[in-house]
């Protein structure tokens, strides 16, 4: 049994297919990779699986159950955390309580105050934000309020993470060191799905990846298959030349 | 955490409203006349202010169905008040109320911004012309005699109420719920994505604070011999309690208790000084405290407060 499977998701805003049939499975202990030309579905795909939004058709499967029909907390509750693409922390709330809502609200069982708090250091210690633990979250930087996101998700222990555009604006230094998060993350075993535009990060770190084009899946495959897929070639070129280097 | 540590502060706040409940429990011993129903109104409108601002302040639902409960109050002692001892009758006002928010909450909590406080708009008129017609079938006419009770009576009811509010405001607020409402209010999808039940919170939360504004309704009402949806369900209580709230400050219990008793103050001084000019000048009055005073009564206290420190501190 996978740890995530998607059958036939599809996701029509008004006319449009967002997400068009798209059958996916994550293994417990992956790192899958999600990419494609902006505009493909990634996010929706993302939204569909957290419940965000309702799938016009399809089913998506958490350790054999059904949790299409699941509203947003019930799935993260049950062990499915993600990151936002644009960031959505709680900026006139100390850090530290970003992260204790986590905490508190999302691990599917029961915490004490001192237990959450006792977690929310501990993410924070992770992600590297122990100094800014009593300032208002929306006075960090961007890239400091995306771990603080991830610090968020993690307090929730979560089985498997769903990160978007995580490296998006971050600088060489910040990717690398994100990367290294990421494979830390894996080994304290937390399956994860990314969404990345950082081609050279996504493919070093991921161990297969999926492409979607215009809401259709057109590739999977390991990082080295999907860079030699036709398709895949055709549909990046003239837009990113990433993909090769 | 150390969260219930006794912090010099915390002490010297905690003696000033023990000398204040002590001075409210003996008020009515020591005088019968008007400072009793004056004090009595401010706590009426400290109640709802204050179960205004615990789910609304953090969550920026603004609600205006604050005058629907609190009619209901009224209803509640016009039928029960004689039959019933007073003291049951407060504790059926509070459950109708609860019963009935947690109704207009499954209902409206879904909605947000301004259609929300749109809607809580509507709930008042529309249980208004509900009651109003309830009232044309099954006794004929308008309106309702209250059994009364003294001013006495009334003012330690309002008092037990205006505790068990703040009691109540504060338990929530230092719980997690008080977190969870900050986060929905902060981030509503953010919050529901990191395992809060959105719905569940903002409508139980609704609901008991809704519970307060129905008990003050029925201790009123038993002030007033007559009573009909018009007064019961006036939209003036709705909207009192939120101009209360921003007078005084949200960002603790203290600013909405001062708003309320402040602006009740004034209201009264105003209506018996000036009867023909009360509107125009309360107006105007509560226009300079908003442009003047953002965070309040309270606010301008601190600032004032940090002035004189920094003051006295700063080298010459
Ligand atoms: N809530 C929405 N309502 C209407 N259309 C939407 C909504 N969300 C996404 N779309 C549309 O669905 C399509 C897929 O969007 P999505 O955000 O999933 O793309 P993406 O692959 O994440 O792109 P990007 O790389 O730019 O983030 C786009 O055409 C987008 O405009
Ligand atoms: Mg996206």
């Amino acid at each position: 049994m996978h740890l995530l499977e998607g059958k036939g998701v599809t996701k029509y805003f008004g006319g449009l297919a967002a997400v068009s049939g798209v059958d996916f499975y994550v293994d417990k202990g992956e790192i899958l990779g999600l990419i494609g030309p902006n505009g493909a579905g990634k996010t929706t795909l993302f939204n569909a699986i957290s419940a965000a939004l309702k799938p016009t058709r399809g089913k998506i499967f958490f350790k054999g159950r059904d949790i299409t029909p699941l509203p947003a907390y019930r799935i993260c509750r049950l062990g499915i955390a993600r990151t936002f693409q644009t960031v959505k922390i709680f900026p006139h709330v100390p850090v530290i309580r970003n992260v204790m809502v986590g905490a508190l609200f999302g691990t599917g069982h029961r915490l004490s105050a001192r237990e959450a708090l006792k977690k929310a250091e501990e993410v924070l210690e992770f992600v590297d934000l122990t100094d800014y633990k009593d300032v208002p979250a929306g006075d960090l930087t961007l890239a400091n309020q995306k771990r603080l996101e991830v610090a968020r998700a993690l307090a929730t222990d979560p089985e498997l993470l769903l990160l978007d555009e995580l490296m998006a604006g971050l600088t060489p230094t910040e990717v690398a060191e994100a990367s290294g998060d990421i494979q830390q993350l894996r080994q304290r075993g937390i399956t994860i799905i990314m969404i990345e535009h950082v081609m050279q990060a996504i493919m070093s770190v991921s161990d297969r990846i999926i492409v979607l084009d215009y809401g259709k899946k057109i590739a999977e495959g390991t990082p080295q298959e999907v860079a030699a897929n036709e398709k895949v070639i055709e549909v990046y070129l003239g837009e990113e030349c990433d993909v090769a280097s | 955490m150390g969260k219930f540590a006794l912090t010099k502060n915390r002490i010297v706040s905690l003696a000033i409203l023990v000398v204040i409940l002590v001075f409210l429990a003996l008020l009515p011993t020591i005088t019968k006349g008007y400072l009793v129903t004056l004090v009595a109104d401010m706590m009426r409108y400290a109640v709802l202010t204050v179960a205004w601002v615990v789910f609304c302040a953090p969550t920026g639902y603004l609600s205006l169905a604050t005058a629907a409960f609190y009619g209901l109050g009224f209803y509640v002692a016009a039928v029960f008040n004689g039959p019933l001892p007073f003291a049951v009758v407060i504790i059926i006002a509070g459950v109708v109320a609860f019963i009935v928010a947690l109704l207009i909450g499954l209902l409206t909590l879904r909605l947000r911004g301004v259609y929300f406080t749109i809607f809580t708009f509507a709930v008042v008129l529309l249980v208004n012309n509900v009651v109003l017609e309830v009232e044309r079938l099954v006794t004929g006419t308008r309106g309702r005699f209250v059994e009364t009770e003294t001013a006495q009576t009334a003012f330690y009811a309002m008092l037990v109420v205006l505790i068990a509010t703040l009691l109540t405001a504060v338990l929530i607020r230092r719980s997690r719920y008080g977190l969870a409402l900050q986060s929905i209010g902060e981030y509503e999808e953010a919050a529901a994505h990191s395992g809060i039940n959105v719905v569940m919170t903002k409508v139980l939360v609704f609901a008991t604070t809704s519970v307060f504004m129905g008990m003050a309704g029925a201790i009123i009402a038993t002030r007033r011999t007559y009573i009909d949806p018009g007064i019961a369900f006036n939209m003036t209580t709705s909207f009192l309690p939120v101009l209360m709230a921003m007078f005084g400050g949200m960002g603790n219990l203290v600013g909405p208790v001062i708003g309320a008793a402040v602006f009740t103050y004034i209201g009264e001084t105003l209506l018996t000084r000036f009867p023909d000019l009360y509107m125009l000048i309360f107006g105007v009055v509560l226009i300079l405290a908003i442009l003047f005073m953002p965070a309040g009564i309270l606010g301008l206290g601190q600032q004032l407060w940090r002035k004189v420190k920094g003051g006295r501190r700063a080298p010459a």
